[in-house]
């Protein structure tokens, strides 16, 4: 009988897998001795950090999504009827539509989602660029904005932690262009102590915030958002008036995994080096979906996968495990609309930012178109 | 920990980022008050930034100790 891998999640880590999958055991999908199914919840694909450069009229929205069948190789069928319920007892998995799907090996890869709802007045009273709908309202109210305060706020947890970055240093120089710094101040908040979670990354920050006469406030997570008076209040005690609050919004886990009582807060709790399921030896978490204390970031969701493409691979050619997740990142930092630079670490290796340059910047700007050739599994 | 609390343990060791004290925040909105949460975290600066923390906001630090290379720091939700 067939060996049946079935994937929960149509984003970049499934997407990866399935490819990747597919390249490794093509003569096992040939001789119809492996089997590999896809469930998602739509027929698009989105390059999420595109949306960064949707504000700023930097990316057009054709841009950023492509037909989710025309990235997943062609051997793999796509149900577009997204997981209700997960049995990793029973190895099944129901679907909304009331079908089911039944596994040998299941990948989780269900991601994250932001909750600004989370948080009293948020939704009302800030802008995000985290999502299609949020980008474009934030693109609206950046054209329509002459100056003032503007507060980017940061929540936990979030995914891509660099972002929140990348949007001030692109705000003021959007702010540049169009002659308003000298009538606009920017405040950014972060949740810990330092301006970012990665302590080089926080301490390159701190000069280039002064150089920039950025204001920042640590300690500061979010409590409440007065729309109508147009504040933001922390838990720690400290209220900030605003003109345009840029949010980023807490996230969660989806409701599927909630609804399967799989993990606290939609997180999977997931062998860090294994990237199995805590308690199953057959349920793979990848990307945003585990609980592992490690950046949601597509690179992260990446170098997860590749591990679980030669980890499955291999246990079903060969009844072995291939090799360990070493927690390896790599991001991209875009330090104003000309310059960038990239982090990397991984559970052994503390990250350590080089300089900025416009080289960096123009390799970021590569990589938005190459990431379909990387969600293909070419790259 | 008290007879009917309950205790996470979110185990940060060598974790760049987020890092313990994110972790921390993020785990505190999964529980409910009078839990606890054990956060295991190889970076000594922990030991300082999540009492700090924790007194801004008004939970309680239940204790920190030393191990073999990393800290163990005990938080349990008061609000």
């Amino acid at each position: 009988m067939a060996k049946r891998i079935l994937i929960v999640g149509g984003g970049l880590a499934g997407t990866i897998v399935a490819n990747g999958l597919c390249r490794q055991l093509r003569e096992d999908l040939s001789a119809g001795s492996v089997v590999i199914n896809m469930i998602g919840a739509t027929d698009k694909h989105l390059y999420q950090p595109g949306l960064l450069y949707l504000p700023f009229g930097r990316a057009r929205e054709s841009e950023l999504f492509r037909d989710q069948r025309k990235v997943l190789d062609r051997r793999v069928p796509y149900f577009i009827d997204p997981a209700k319920h997960i049995d990793v007892d029973k190895q099944v998995v129901t679907t909304q539509s009331g079908k089911a799907h039944s596994y040998d090996y299941l990948v989780i890869a269900t991601g994250s989602r932001i909750r600004p709802d989370n948080i009293p007045g948020m939704t009302e009273g800030a802008h995000w660029f985290y999502d299609l709908d949020g980008a474009r309202k934030m693109r609206d109210a950046l054209a329509a904005f002459q100056g003032g305060r503007i507060v980017v706020n940061v929540n936990a947890p979030h995914k891509c932690p660099v972002a929140p970055l990348e949007i001030v240093f692109m705000l003021r120089e959007h702010l540049a262009a169009k002659g308003l710094l000298d009538k606009s101040e920017i405040t950014y908040t972060y949740p810990i102590g330092r301006l970012h979670a990665l302590e080089p990354v926080a301490n390159w920050t701190v000069p280039e915030f002064q150089k920039y006469g950025i204001k920042s406030e640590t300690f500061f997570n979010t409590k409440s958002v007065d729309a109508k008076a147009k504040t933001i209040t922390s838990e720690e005690g400290s209220t900030l008036e605003y003109d345009l609050l840029v949010t980023i919004p807490p996230h969660t886990g989806q409701q599927v995994i909630l609804d399967s009582n799989l993990g606290a807060g939609g997180w999977v709790p997931t062998v860090r080096n294994t990237l199995l399921r805590e308690g199953s030896q057959n349920v793979f978490v990848v990307g945003d979906t585990t609980n592992i204390p490690i950046s949601k970031a597509g690179s992260t969701a990446h170098f997860e996968a590749d591990t679980i493409i030669d980890n499955i691979s291999s246990l079903i050619k060969e009844d072995r495990w291939a090799r360990e997740y070493d927690g390896k990142v790599f991001c991209f930092v875009e330090t104003g609309l000309n310059s960038g630079t990239y982090v990397w670490f991984n559970y052994t290796t503390p990250p350590n930012p080089g300089p900025p340059s416009q080289m960096i910047h123009w390799f970021k700007l590569a990589y938005n178109r190459l990431y379909w050739l990387s969600a293909r599994g070419l790259l | 920990m008290s007879p009917m609390s309950e205790r996470t343990k979110i185990d940060a060791r060598g974790a760049y980022c987020p890092g313990p004290l994110m972790e921390l925040i993020a785990g505190l909105k999964l529980i409910n008050v009078g839990d606890e949460i054990e956060v295991l975290s190889s970076d000594k600066g922990s030991a300082n930034d999540i009492p700090e923390w924790v007194k801004k906001v008004h939970h309680e630090m239940v204790g920190i100790t030393q191990q073999d290379g990393y800290w163990s720091i005990v938080v349990r939700k008061a609000k």
